[in-house]
């Protein structure tokens, strides 16, 4: 059973160890779950260069750059990211690459940490770039290496795309040699190729609708693209992750295993179909198989049985083969308990709950942004009221702040460091150029945090663990026309609630920056843990902070009110419980110990 | 193990208590054992607090890396009332290995939030087709002095009800554990062991 250099790798490993072995020396990202781990893993392999850059949009310009010079090239981002990344991407699929070149793209259906499910998919097709999808790790790291062959081959981009459940999932994968990293030394100036323009763009144009066309003989002729004749009755066409659940659940059905939905294999899709009486379709998300082949005439059902939304299973994929008549019933699914639920929280200590709190004081409305601090929407501190994208919350904020007319507060926007400086300058730039009344807080941490902690531009580090500059936000700010910057330490509450009145007093566009240094990274900040004393009232004002490191004690007070505790082990120190409980009950666990000896 | 030789291990509990060590120790030590092996869990932000849950499965050949509902061989549960949110996915002649350690989750909710289960080992019984299997792991491993011994410990008792041998777990334990705590993570999987008889 066992092969004896299998080792167990995450679908993201797999992919940074084939990038090696294919030979990639440089790769550029910005982090985004479920993609950050490739870079993590590339970045840690000798010979190579990898870094992050501010947004998709750069990595992606940074990566063309790289592969122009005739370097192999790795670029990665999360779904959303390429939606910033397509600009760069759309014409780069014209002039074609000089260096191998390959962008993985992670697609997050079921939304496990996501504000869309969009299927990647259909933007490979839109960028006509050729589109890879492993089914399992091993596929992962191999197609990793192909996509390099066929980047140079056919002179283009290729997106590898692959799913939450390939990129986090672990699987037996076969590792081979590394080949030497390949870097080019200098561009080929070439005008008529890389400079866009009509007159060059037109020829470019047909350049990769033929491309697409030879493209399109290789994915026929491709392995990768299985046929697998079993049943003549009942003929699965399916990719990526799909493909294991239906295999385990109907392993004797006939299948197509579409290893490159673009351009699609609609020959062997053909002989699957001269094969079986009925095709069903299996794939997460859009009906994007489903919809090669209706445009090439073959019959076939998918969308009918199995939902658009959310990530597939071994449950759904059998009641959907159940729903298409050709599984039996599912069994009853058991029935769980109704527990109470454990949402994601704000850590014990973060630096965000400081200026929500200051925030909901004054109550105006908040337009947010794409981080940690999302979860400041939900109760108790119920503190931001929307969220669409990355740096969204600056220009919501304006385009409310020039057409409310009836509001008790000017709008604020809030948004993290690496947010910020990913795509918030330009709102910022707006925001002074149209002189809205609107406040922006940037909440600067340090760190970008909600993908686990990856280095910035403000962080003091790149990714390869080497000091670089850090950038001056007052400056940044101050020179794009900002006159009212204001201050704020997260961990004093009386004086946030003051400067944060100051700066929504302003008349016009202000700034505030509110800092401390994230809980958790770069390392768990050296707790000084609080307790509550016995004579706590039970007024719940600490609990409303929505800390967890404090909770219910389970004694009551005389009045029969819940006495909160909290938990030494969790508490950083942080000290905003201390600030607002109203009798003073709450002390530093090495004060009691002084008080014992 | 299961009637298609396929062993399916679901190990659930909250950010911090070392699930995704404990999954990748018991996917180790099943590769070693010659099984073909996948595991699948989600990160994000479980890291914030939240439920952790990691699926493995182990036999001949691995298709979904996915347990499908209710068809867990076995579990382990770090924290009790994860024990009892996940308990209906333990199938019947499966157990269910459950830390008897409460960790509340801060009362975010207000006065109308869920209260946190009485007896949530006794309501996980309820709910788990397969036997439960209550285990003091805070209380082994506060007399072990480290409180951060759970997933072994539970690991111990795991291995008790797999057809897999102990030195394997030994090896594959002293290699992935932080050095400086290879014996007390031994001295863990041998009391844990000890409370699956």
């Amino acid at each position: 059973m066992k092969e004896n250099n299998k080792v167990l790798l995450f679908g993201n490993e797999a992919i940074a160890h084939g990038a090696r072995e294919a030979g990639v020396y440089f790769a550029s990202a910005y982090p985004g779950t479920p993609s950050t781990e490739i870079l993590e893993v590339f970045s840690k392999f000798p010979g190579i260069f990898a870094k992050w850059s501010p947004n998709e949009k750069v990595a992606m310009e940074v990566g063309i750059g790289s592969s122009l010079t005739g370097t192999r090239t790795l670029v990665t981002m999360k779904h959303v990211g390429m939606n910033v990344a397509m600009d760069p991407l759309m014409t780069f699929t014209y002039t074609g690459v000089v260096g191998g070149f390959v962008l993985v793209c992670a697609d997050d259906p079921g939304m496990h940490s996501s504000q869309n499910e969009q299927d990647n998919r259909i933007l490979g097709k839109f960028a006509k770039m050729p589109i890879l999808e492993p089914s399992d790790c091993q596929e992962a790291h191999d197609f990793t290496i192909l996509g390099y062959e066929l980047s140079e081959r056919f002179n283009t981009p290729v997106m590898l795309h692959e799913t939450t459940r390939i990129a986090h999932a672990k699987g037996l994968v076969q590792l081979g040699e590394w080949q030497e990293p390949v870097r080019g030394e200098h561009i080929e100036r070439d005008y008529q190729r890389f400079v866009m323009m009509p007159m060059f763009a037109k020829a470019r144009h047909t350049f990769a609708e033929n491309r697409t066309i030879q493209l399109a003989k290789f994915s026929n002729e491709w392995e990768g693209n299985a046929l697998e004749f079993n049943s003549k009755d009942i003929g699965i066409v399916t990719s990526g992750i799909a493909y294991q659940y239906i295999k385990e659940l109907l392993p004797d059905a006939s299948f197509l295993k579409v290893g490159m939905p673009f351009p699609f294999p609609t020959e062997k899709a053909r002989q699957l179909a001269d094969h079986v009486k009925r095709i069903i379709v299996v794939e997460e998300l859009e009906p994007f198989i489903e919809e090669e082949l209706l445009i090439a005439g073959i019959k076939c059902e998918g969308k009918k049985y199995f939902s658009r939304e959310g990530e597939l299973n071994l449950d759904i994929v059998h009641q959907g083969l159940y729903e298409a008549g050709i599984a039996s019933k599912p069994a009853k699914m058991p029935t769980p308990a109704d527990v109470v639920s454990r949402p994601p929280v704000l850590c014990a200590g973060c630096p965000h709950r400081g200026i929500d709190m200051a925030l909901k004081k004054v109550n105006a409305d908040i337009f947010g942004d794409i981080g940690c601090y999302t979860l400041s929407a939900l109760a108790p501190l119920n503190t931001m009221h929307t969220c669409f994208c990355m740096g969204a919350s600056i220009g919501n904020a304006i385009g409310v702040a020039l057409t409310q007319t009836n509001a008790k507060h000017p709008p604020i926007a809030m948004i993290g460091d690496s947010t910020f400086l990913h795509s918030g300058l330009t709102g910022l730039l707006d925001m002074v150029y149209s002189q809205a009344n609107a406040t922006l807080v940037i909440i600067d941490n340090r760190i970008t945090a909600m993908t686990g902690g990856q280095e910035n531009p403000g962080s003091g580090h790149d990714l390869m663990g080497n000091e670089a500059p850090k950038v001056n936000f007052e400056k940044i700010i101050s020179s794009l026309g900002i006159e009212k910057i204001v201050n704020v330490d997260t961990y004093k509450f009386d004086e946030a609630v003051e400067r944060v009145k100051e700066a929504i007093d302003f008349e016009g566009p202000s700034v505030i920056i509110a800092r401390q240094a994230c809980a958790l990274f770069p390392s768990k900040l050296k707790p000084e843990p609080y307790f509550i004393e016995e004579d706590c009232n039970g007024c719940g004002a600490c609990l409303r902070i929505g800390c967890p490191a404090i909770s219910i004690s389970g004694e009551k007070t005389d009045k029969g009110l819940d006495k909160a505790i909290i938990d030494a082990g969790a508490c950083t120190g942080c000290t905003l419980c201390v600030q607002i409980c109203p009798i003073d009950v709450i002390f530093p666990v090495k004060e009691a110990e002084e008080i014992k000896v | 193990m299961n009637s298609d030789n396929i062993t399916n291990v679901l190990i659930v509990g909250v950010g911090g208590q070392g699930v995704i060590l404990a999954s990748n120790i018991l996917c180790e030590v099943a590769l070693q054992s010659g099984y073909d092996v996948k595991k699948s869990e989600v990160h994000g932000m479980s890291q914030r607090g939240g439920v952790v849950t990691s699926h493995v499965r182990f036999g001949a050949k691995i298709y979904s890396a996915l347990i499908a509902s209710g068809a867990a061989d076995a579990m382990l549960a770090f924290e009790a009332s994860e024990a009892m949110r996940f308990a209906h996915e333990v199938k019947k002649g499966g157990t269910l290995y459950a830390s008897l350690q409460t960790i509340k989750p801060p009362s975010g909710g207000g006065k109308k939030a869920k209260k946190y289960p009485d007896n949530p080992l006794g309501d996980a019984k309820d709910f788990c087709a397969g036997t439960v299997v209550p285990i003091d792991a805070e209380k082994i491993a506060n007399e072990l002095g480290n409180s951060r011994l759970t997933n072994t410990i539970l690991l111990g008792a795991l291995s008790k009800g797999l057809e897999i041998d102990e030195n394997t777990w030994v090896q594959v334990i002293s290699k992935m554990v932080p050095p400086k705590t290879i014996e007390l993570n031994l001295e863990a999987f041998a009391r844990g062991r000890r409370e699956a008889q």
